[in-house]
């Protein structure tokens, strides 16, 4: 099967499902976050460091910023696409958004490993 | 009663930019007009105006274009829909400007072209005579085979104002899909194929500024929607 796939560098389907499926991840911690700020009279530092001290909210935590990384790299790779027509510049733009995307990561990492 | 328009000028020969123009149009008092009749009755006084048109009545698609910031066909847009006030007409939004309301419409062609929007079929034995759908068969191409190929979908859609040469525009899909639900056409797979890229078909964010504007009433994004969950189920 032949597709123009390696003309076009990324997979449209694969972009598709990957935009979806991170993005219901997003809404769901989004919600989380709402339902725990609802349902907590007082945020102190020992309940929201409790909060993030348990295993099953770091992994749902890296999840998300994992899923954020991928939302944001499929989507800004559209809106430059989109906008940015000389290939250098959106490159250039492409490889900082995609670090600072990465920075988030790996800056979350290390603050959850902390907690 | 006097009507005021404000028309898009631009003749690539003379003028460095565009502008536009004011006209006046004197007419009976509560009288209702097609804004192609008004661009008529314009040209009459101002032979230099150019627009095109071939119908009058909403079947040829030649004159589409943008009034008081929507596209439609001039021929069946009555000038009491568009509102009180001064009526600005302008040329098919995203296509580079031939002259005055007449736009360049070859991008728009082009991915027309790519979609191959004709019956394949490879079939050893092709009927004798008619080639029978059941009524079920048939149905399926209902809001598909009307498009006249107006562009105002494709014209007014961002996706395609930003990236007319990889994204294949709402009219294009439309007839994309009309082709692969039609019971004859035996080049599915090789249809998708064509498809399956980041551009051609997952350009389209569902903004459905196409299903707003189309004269014709039809649902590129319905179309498109379609073709997506095709190409997916086939990837999974
Ligand atoms: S889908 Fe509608 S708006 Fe688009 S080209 Fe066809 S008739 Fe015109
Ligand atoms: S729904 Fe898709 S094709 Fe239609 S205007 Fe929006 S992006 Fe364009
Ligand atoms: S002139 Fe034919 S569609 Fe308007």
């Amino acid at each position: 099967m032949v597709t123009n796939e390696a003309s076009m560098k990324r997979n449209g389907i694969q972009d598709y499902v990957s935009l979806r499926a991170t993005a219901a991840v997003i809404t769901a911690f989004t919600f989380f976050m709402i339902y725990f700020f609802v349902t907590t009279s007082v945020v102190t530092f020992e309940v929201w460091q409790a909060l993030f001290a348990n295993i099953y909210m770091k992994a749902f935590t890296l999840a998300t910023l994992i899923s954020i990384m991928i939302h944001v790299r499929i989507g800004l790779w559209q809106v430059l696409t989109d906008y940015i027509k000389p290939t250098g510049l959106r490159a250039g733009l492409q490889y900082i958004l995609n670090l600072i995307a990465f920075a988030y990561v790996a800056i979350g990492l290390f603050v959850l490993w902390g907690v | 009663m006097m009507l005021d328009f404000s028309i898009y000028r631009y003749n690539p020969d003379e003028d460095d930019a565009p502008k536009m123009k004011d006209y006046q149009l004197e007419v009976e008092e509560g009288q209702d007009m097609m804004v192609l009749d008004a661009l008529i009755a314009l040209k009459e006084k101002d032979p230099t105006l150019s627009f095109r048109r071939s119908c009058r009545e909403g079947v040829c698609g030649s004159d589409g274009m943008n009034m008081n910031g929507k596209n439609g066909l001039a021929c069946i847009t009555p000038l009491s829909a568009l509102g009180k006030g001064k009526v600005i007409v302008r040329p098919l939004p995203g296509l580079p400007v031939v002259r005055d309301l007449v736009v360049d419409m070859t991008q728009f062609y082009t991915q027309y072209e790519k979609i191959k929007p004709f019956l394949i079929n490879d079939d050893k034995q092709p009927p004798a005579r008619e080639f029978i759908q059941s009524q079920e068969e048939r149905a399926k191409l209902d809001g598909l085979y009307e498009c006249i190929l107006c562009a105002c979908c494709s014209s007014s859609c961002p996706s395609f104002w930003w990236n007319p040469d990889k994204f294949i525009g709402p009219a294009g899909l439309l007839h994309a899909y009309r082709f692969l639900i039609d019971s004859r056409d035996t080049a599915t797979d090789e249809r998708l194929n064509n498809l399956d890229d980041a551009f051609s078909v997952f350009r389209c964010h569902g903004i459905m500024n196409c299903v707003s504007v189309c004269p014709k009433g039809l649902n590129p994004t319905k179309a498109i929607g379609q073709i997506k969950s095709m190409l997916l189920q086939r990837a999974v």
